[in-house]
Order: structure tokens, then sequence, then C-alpha cells
């Protein structure tokens, strides 16, 4: 009846991923988020269906971003409120794997939807079909950073109520470098002569070094916030 | 919280501490568990797996339950049967307990394909315990364990307490109700000088 001992990453893969689908988790609130944020704008910028087309991508991933922090506050402290984490960190696995495969399921189960959501959002900011395909492109690439940033924020207030305020107000700045380089790529598809590899493939970067960088300082943080 | 504590238990002995609320019992316990970092001192177990720490030999059965209420009763156990590494150093024998047997044995078989939500505090409890069997670890650290337990449960526990004894285990547990386990030592814990008994 014992399960092979390797087993443990894809059972807490699957079980994070159960839970963001069921009640209470926060799988489709964040794809409903960025549908209402990018929606609302044409709404303010009103009807020039140019500018639209020119600051889209720039829309499409400030939706992004926000629909990202909006559900990473409980990434941990719902583990924590109902003593989950503790049993965690006497598991005996590697805590800043057990943060990574973490970091995947929300990401499975908010990141991917706002990349599959980003063409047809495209289609409301009159984004041609090239722009929309580098937006998808650098979303796919950059957004996985938003989440292993968001995840070291996530850790840090994990024994805070209300640490949700305090975590946009921490990530959001760290995640500047992502942003600008997920937009000025994005953008190559719009603006002639811009290059589009340089800030993408800066873009992967980002998104592998937070692959290392999050998890590590997550479980640290994790492993201080016991009290 | 508390200075000058220093206690030995043996293999196979069972610990009870007891004292007033709030003289940290439970900081205690949880500092066994090595979720608080001890200011001083030290913390070992003899004949030890190598690479584990003390916690990763320890079970910690809190106050909360770690249950997912979205999860189903049988979902939440297999979870930490693969998740939690067992512990087994010599001398520690326990009988393996499939996740299906041991809620059977606890009587939450009718629950099993039932999301958690729909369960009672006391079965919540149940469950919680049935995280002990499925993962064989050495020591067990108990918070006030009978607590949400009706009598039938809370005799049930302490035969299963019993048996872990008996397998080599060993037990720590904070509480307020008598418990009868043997071999069992008891630590007062008080305002000044604590001594075990």
């Amino acid at each position: 009846m014992t399960s092979p001992e390797n087993n443990w990453a894809l059972a807490l893969l699957q079980r994070e991923l159960r839970l963001a689908v069921r009640i209470g988790g926060g799988a489709l609130v964040g794809v409903l988020f960025f549908l209402a944020v990018v929606t609302v704008i044409p709404f303010g910028v009103g009807p020039d269906l140019n500018l639209l087309a020119r600051i889209g991508p720039a829309i499409l991933w400030i939706g992004a971003l926000l629909a990202t922090l909006l559900g990473l506050d409980r990434l941990f402290q719902a583990d924590r409120d109902d003593g989950t984490l503790d049993l965690m960190l006497m598991a005996g696995r590697p805590l800043e794997l057990v943060v990574l495969i973490k970091c995947l399921a929300h990401w499975l189960a908010t990141g991917l939807p706002l990349v599959l959501a980003a063409p047809i959002l495209g289609i409301f900011l009159n984004l041609e079909p090239l722009a929309m395909g580098a937006v998808t492109a650098t979303l796919l690439a950059g957004t996985p950073a938003l989440t292993l940033i968001g995840a070291v924020g996530a850790a840090l207030t994990v024994s805070l109520r209300r640490g949700g305020l305090l975590l946009a107000v921490l990530v959001v700045p760290l995640t500047i470098p992502v942003l600008i380089f997920g937009v000025s790529a994005a953008n190559a598809a719009l603006v002639v002569g811009t290059p589009f590899k340089v800030p993408f493939v800066v873009l992967c970067a980002l998104s592998l070094i937070s692959g290392v960088v999050g998890p590590v300082a997550a479980a640290m943080a994790l492993r201080f916030s016991a009290d | 919280m508390f200075t000058g504590l220093s206690f030995a238990l043996p293999a196979a002995h069972g610990l009870v501490v007891t004292g007033p609320n709030g003289i940290g019992k439970s900081s205690l316990l949880r500092t066994l568990a090595g979720l608080v970092p001890p200011s001083q001192g030290q913390l070992s177990l003899e004949g030890a797996e190598p690479e584990k720490t003390v916690a990763e030999h320890a079970h910690y059965f809190g106050h909360q339950s770690a249950v997912k209420p979205a999860l189903t009763t049988l979902e939440n156990l297999v979870f930490w049967q693969d998740f939690l590494s067992p512990a087994l150093p010599a001398g520690f024998t326990p009988q393996a307990q499939s996740p299906s047997a041991i809620l059977e044995l606890l009587g939450l078989e009718h629950t099993s394909s039932l999301p958690a939500a729909y369960l009672s505090a006391g079965q919540t409890r149940r469950l919680a315990l049935a995280r002990l069997f499925v993962c064989p670890r050495p020591i067990w650290l108990m918070d006030e364990p009978t607590s949400a337990l009706d009598t039938a449960s809370e005799a049930l526990l302490l035969q299963l307490m019993q048996a872990h004894l008996d397998n080599g285990g060993m037990i720590v547990t904070a509480t307020h109700t008598p418990l009868t386990m043997s071999p069992c030592l008891t630590l007062q814990l008080a305002d000044e000088e604590e001594s075990p008994a």
C-alpha cells in the first residue's frame, strides 16, 4: 500500500490543483478579474482604436500583474491558518521544492488561464494578430516570474492579518523589470524596427532567475515565520 | 517562556506534561516539533535516522487539524501518506496501516468520499489523528489530544496511544484530562522550577 518515495511532489501538485479548482479555490477569480480590468479600460480611454492598439500590450500586462497579485496572499496563509504549514515544515521534504511546486500549481491554476485569455481580450483592444501573438508569448514567458516573485511576498506576509495589501506594496516594485521587458518585447510587434528577441530573452532569464531565488527566499521566510 | 527545563524520555515511554494555562505546555511541544527555535539549549534523539532532524521523526497533533474542507476525507489522508516522509529508526516496529483501514478503525469509513467540510469537529479531529497511522514516525507530540472527542473515541485514542508505546514509540502529550498510559512519566510545569517525576 505504500507509495514510492518520490511520489510526494506529484501528490502535492495534484492536491494544490484540486484545491484551486474546488469550492473556495481561486482558479477562475484571477481570470475574471483580468477580464474586468481589460474591459473597463476602453470605457475609460474612449473609442480611439489606434490609441487602444498602441497601449493594448501594456494594458494586458498590467491586468495580468494585478490578477496574479489578487490570489497570491492565500498561497501560504491558507496553509498556515489550518496548521498545514506546520506539518509541511516537519514533513522531511525540502521546503524550497515544496514552495516551487506550490508556485507551479498556482501558476497552472491562475497564470496559465490569463495567458490563454490574452488573445481573446486582445480583440477588445483592437490588437493585430501579430501583436496578440507577441503579448501571449511574453505573458507565457513572464507570468511565472510574477508568481515566483509574489511567493516571496506571500511568505513574508504569511503571519499578518490582511497581509494582502502589504504583499502588493512589497511585490509590485520587484515586478517592474518583468513588466518593462514584457511590454517592450510585445511592442516589437507594433513598432517597426524594435527588437523582439532581446527583451524576450531577458524576460525568460528573469523567470528562470526568480525560479531559483523565489523558492529559496520564500522557504527562508516561511521557516522564520513559525512562532 | 521557560528556563532550566531538562528531561530525558526513554524509548517506548509516554510523557504527560501538565501545568496551568499559559505555562508553556504548547510552546514546549512546538519547540520539540522544531516549529519554535529554542533560544538556548538543545534537543537530541538517540538512535535517530541519520540526516533527519528530531522534528522529522515526530508527528505533531495540535489544535489545528490541517484538514482541507474542499478535499474528501480519503484525499486528505492519502495526501499526507504520500507527502510525509516516514521515519523508522531501530527499535520502532509499527504495523503499517492503509488509509482505508485506519478510517474504518476510527469510524470514518462512511465519510471517505465526502468533502471534509461536512465532518463534525470530533470527526475532523479523528481524521487528523488518522494521519499519525498512515506515515509511521516514532514520536507523537500531542497537544490536548482528547479535545472534541466523545467518550468512546477517547477510549479508542488511549488504546491506540498504548499500542504506539508497545511498538516502541514515544508520546509527549500536554493535557488536562488524566490519560492512562504505561510506562508513563509526568512533567509538571510550574512557575519556578520543574522536575520530572
